[in-house]
């Protein structure tokens, strides 16, 4: 297996600039060919280079469509995490930043739009001008063909006496132009994060505007208004020659009249392919969403945390995997992110959802939640679960040793990993490469994660008793505090275990300093490879990375921090 | 649907609008398209809507992230009271805007822009809400000194807060309960 010695950012970096490379290459490839070919010789005699302009932005945008419905068809990227055996560190975590090249690839379509919009604008307005009365000369000739019987035409507008927006919109291109440029400033302009954030529901409806815009981007190009010579005139008529000689065109044999023909609409052949493997994930979901899923137990945590316990056939989990839960009583669209929390071992698989917003109030109230009374078994809302998804969690135990940072609700994934570390130190087998993990767990209020503390719990003991304390270091920081539990702490401040939790480890208070914290990791472990993982706030995981750069050593075979992030 | 605010997303429509209305009238006024004088009142309209929706409003619940820098045109925006508060009047206002617009092909697709944001800001006007202006927080100047009234008057140990007496309205703080603090220990002053 190929070891790959690159800094974490390098293989990002890699992406963005084949990327970068791919559409410059499409791009200066088109613009030079039509520049030069012989068949649009005459085309451009009126149109000058802005043809090229047009045809290459247009190539670039064919691909670039093509891309964007990649990044976001989950299972198969999951497909692919799964099957993927090179070179996996790198590799897979790139992977997980699906949504950062579905933007990049967007903004990538917005700037090829402008440019093709814009050199049609100037394409059409040639055309238009070439009409104009007195004009003289080749372009003036070429114009004019297409009103005899047995010619055909170059220049799509006739005559002068049209405008040129009436002419265009009669056009399909002109108006399936218009019409999937607006559905792109539509989806553009519903899609910043300030709106994705204030009403997630508004993004998601109105980014299935892309339907509208395949279809339209499909049959853009059939009008073939854009006419290059034909192969048999070319072969009858030397244009080197006969431009000069424009005015003996239909008299003379040496040079017959030139034919033109449109060119075959390409943007299907380019999108095919990820249209149709974007609906065969469209339907895969809708397949799990058919699926049954039996919810087995309810459990409500306190600070508004509801524990669904679910089975359903076939599902199989890795640690800090996660699912998609749809509600159709709720919302029949939305399908919403939630990290797995039971471990692989047990015989259901669990999430702990916490009621943050419209979706997740809405979840609990209809499950009970907020009510004293029981409810009723038969009368629970349906659930339609997809995945598990891979996020790069997965990896910690691939790891000899693993750091794990949490900031609030970000410690689920991270419970699942430990309950599955629990099991396998039951069944006594030892983790084959894991050696120690660390887990910091900052939070505001201890008491929103009880259900955690509880776990940490009887993971403490479990541990002692098979005298493998030594696996698991974890460190609770709790950031926020009033005076009376200050003043309690202080006067517990001796005791075994901790006031807060009641577990071993104490709790600190504040933030970490996360120098000292990395110093001290790096010194324990002077030689290995250690994972950081990190599910928390932009600021955290800023910082973190800053960490994982100054802290790895220089020396190849010293230690060397590998960053990992959650994103949702 | 029910965090989001209408206004929210009109405003990014009609900014965007604008930026688009700006950039197809430069390419007619440029190229001296045909009927280009449409295309300068474009870059014209642009720049005045860009200019009005540049300020980011007021949500009703929550913060707001402003734009940066947009506290300027958040001062000279608010100048015009109800005329920039009312979502109705920008509505129209959006729709009187684009109609120029629509003649040129170049800015054509700014027209229908501009309308469907002022067929948002409509909407937002409906559901009753209105812009306000993000204000900017006065500076408190932490006053140095302001909780430190008198300095104690007994020396240490000191009794905590609650034991001290409460001070009532236009008492010293400093005043102690019964007098000085009188010590259990005899303290004697070490210095020779």
């Amino acid at each position: 297996m190929m070891v790959c010695w690159v800094l974490n950012e390098s293989v990002s970096v890699m992406v963005v600039l084949s990327w970068l490379a791919a559409n410059f290459y499409l791009f200066i490839d088109t613009f030079c060919w039509y520049e030069q070919e012989e068949s649009f010789f005459y085309t451009r005699v009126i149109l000058g280079s802005t043809l090229a302009w047009a045809r290459a932005s247009a190539v670039c945008l064919n691909f670039n469509c093509m891309l964007i419905l990649l990044p976001v068809s989950r299972n198969l990227i999951s497909f692919v995490k799964g099957t993927s055996t090179c070179c996996r560190g790198p590799w897979r975590r790139q992977l997980d930043k699906n949504l950062k090249f579905h933007k990049l690839v967007a903004y990538g379509v917005l700037i090829h739009a402008t440019i093709h919009t814009v050199a049609h604008l100037f394409n059409l307005e040639r055309y238009h001008l070439s009409h104009v009365e007195g004009t003289e000369g080749l372009p003036a000739a070429l114009s004019k063909l297409g009103s005899m019987p047995n010619e055909s035409y170059l220049n799509p507008i006739r005559t002068f006496h049209v405008t040129v927006t009436t002419e265009s919109l009669t056009t399909i291109a002109g108006v399936t132009g218009l019409v999937i440029s607006l559905a792109l400033i539509l989806i553009v302009t519903s899609s910043t994060e300030l709106i994705r954030q204030a009403s997630y529901e508004l993004f998601w409806y109105t980014h299935h505007i892309f339907i509208i815009f395949f279809i339209g981007l499909a049959i853009h190009g059939t009008g073939q208004i854009i006419r290059g010579q034909t192969p048999e005139s070319l072969s009858v008529h030397n244009v080197t020659f006969c431009k000069d000689h424009y005015a003996e065109w239909q008299e003379s044999s040496l040079c017959p009249v030139p034919q033109f023909s449109g060119k075959e609409p390409s943007a299907w052949k380019w999108v095919l392919g990820p249209v149709v493997l974007y609906a065969l994930e469209r339907i895969i979901r809708l397949w799990r969403f058919q699926q049954e899923v039996v919810v087995t137990k309810v459990i409500s945590h306190p600070s508004s945390v509801l524990e669904l316990r679910m089975k359903k056939r076939d599902f199989r989990m890795a640690p800090g995997q996660y699912i998609l839960i749809q509600c159709p009583s709720i919302s029949p669209l939305e399908w919403h992110p939630f990290t797995l929390t039971s471990a692989p071992q047990e015989d259901f698989f669990s999430v702990h959802i916490r009621a943050a917003g419209d979706w997740t109030r809405a979840l609990l109230k209809a499950f009970g939640a907020e009510g004293q009374t029981l409810k009723d078994p038969c009368s629970l809302p349906r659930i339609a679960v997809d995945g598990p998804f891979g996020s790069s969690l997965t990896d910690v135990s691939h790891y000899p040793v693993s750091v794990c940072i949490a900031a609030g609700i970000g410690v689920t994934p991270f419970a699942s990993l430990l309950k599955s570390m629990w099991f396998k130190c039951c069944e006594s087998q030892s983790l084959p490469e894991l050696n120690k993990v660390y887990l910091y767990w900052i939070c505001r209020d201890a008491r929103a994660f009880e259900w955690f503390a509880d776990l940490l719990l009887s993971l403490e003991t479990q541990m002692s008793e098979r005298g493998k304390a030594h696996l698991l270091s974890y460190h609770i920081f709790l950031t926020g505090w009033n005076e009376n539990q200050a003043i309690h702490i202080a006067l517990h401040w001796d005791e075994n275990t901790d006031v807060i939790t009641g577990l071993k480890h104490k709790t600190f208070f504040g933030r970490p300093n996360w120098k000292d914290e990395f110093k001290q990791i790096a010194y324990n472990h002077p030689s290995s490879s250690i994972g950081v993982f990190c599910c928390g706030p932009k600021a955290l995981s800023k910082t973190l990375q800053k960490m994982c750069r100054v802290y790895s050593s220089a020396d190849p075979r010293g230690v060397r921090f590998y960053y990992n992030r959650e994103n949702f | 649907m029910g965090q989001i605010e209408w206004a929210m997303w009109a405003n990014e429509q009609a900014l965007a609008s604008g930026l688009i209305l700006i950039t197809g009238g430069i390419v007619a006024t440029a190229g001296r398209f045909v009927q280009w004088y449409f295309g300068a009142y474009s870059i014209a309209a642009g720049v005045f809507i860009c200019l009005l929706e540049y300020p980011r409003g007021k949500r009703r619940k929550g913060s707001t992230m402003e734009r940066c820098g947009q506290k300027y045109m958040t001062a000279v925006v608010k100048l015009f009271g109800p005329l920039t508060r009312n979502y109705y009047i920008r509505a129209v206002l959006h729709l009187l805007l684009s109609v120029p617009a629509g003649f040129l092909l170049a800015t054509i697709l700014g027209t229908v822009c501009l309308v469907i944001a002022s067929a948002i800001y409509l909407l937002a006007a409906i559901r009753g809400e209105q812009w306000t202006p993000i204000e900017q927080k006065p500076k408190e100047r932490p006053q140095v000194g302001g909780t430190i009234k008198q300095p104690p008057t007994n020396p240490p140990p000191r009794p905590p807060a609650e034991v001290r007496k409460k001070p009532s309205e236009g008492e010293e703080a400093g005043a102690a309960a019964g007098g000085p603090q009188i010590n259990p220990i005899p303290v004697t002053d070490e210095v020779v």
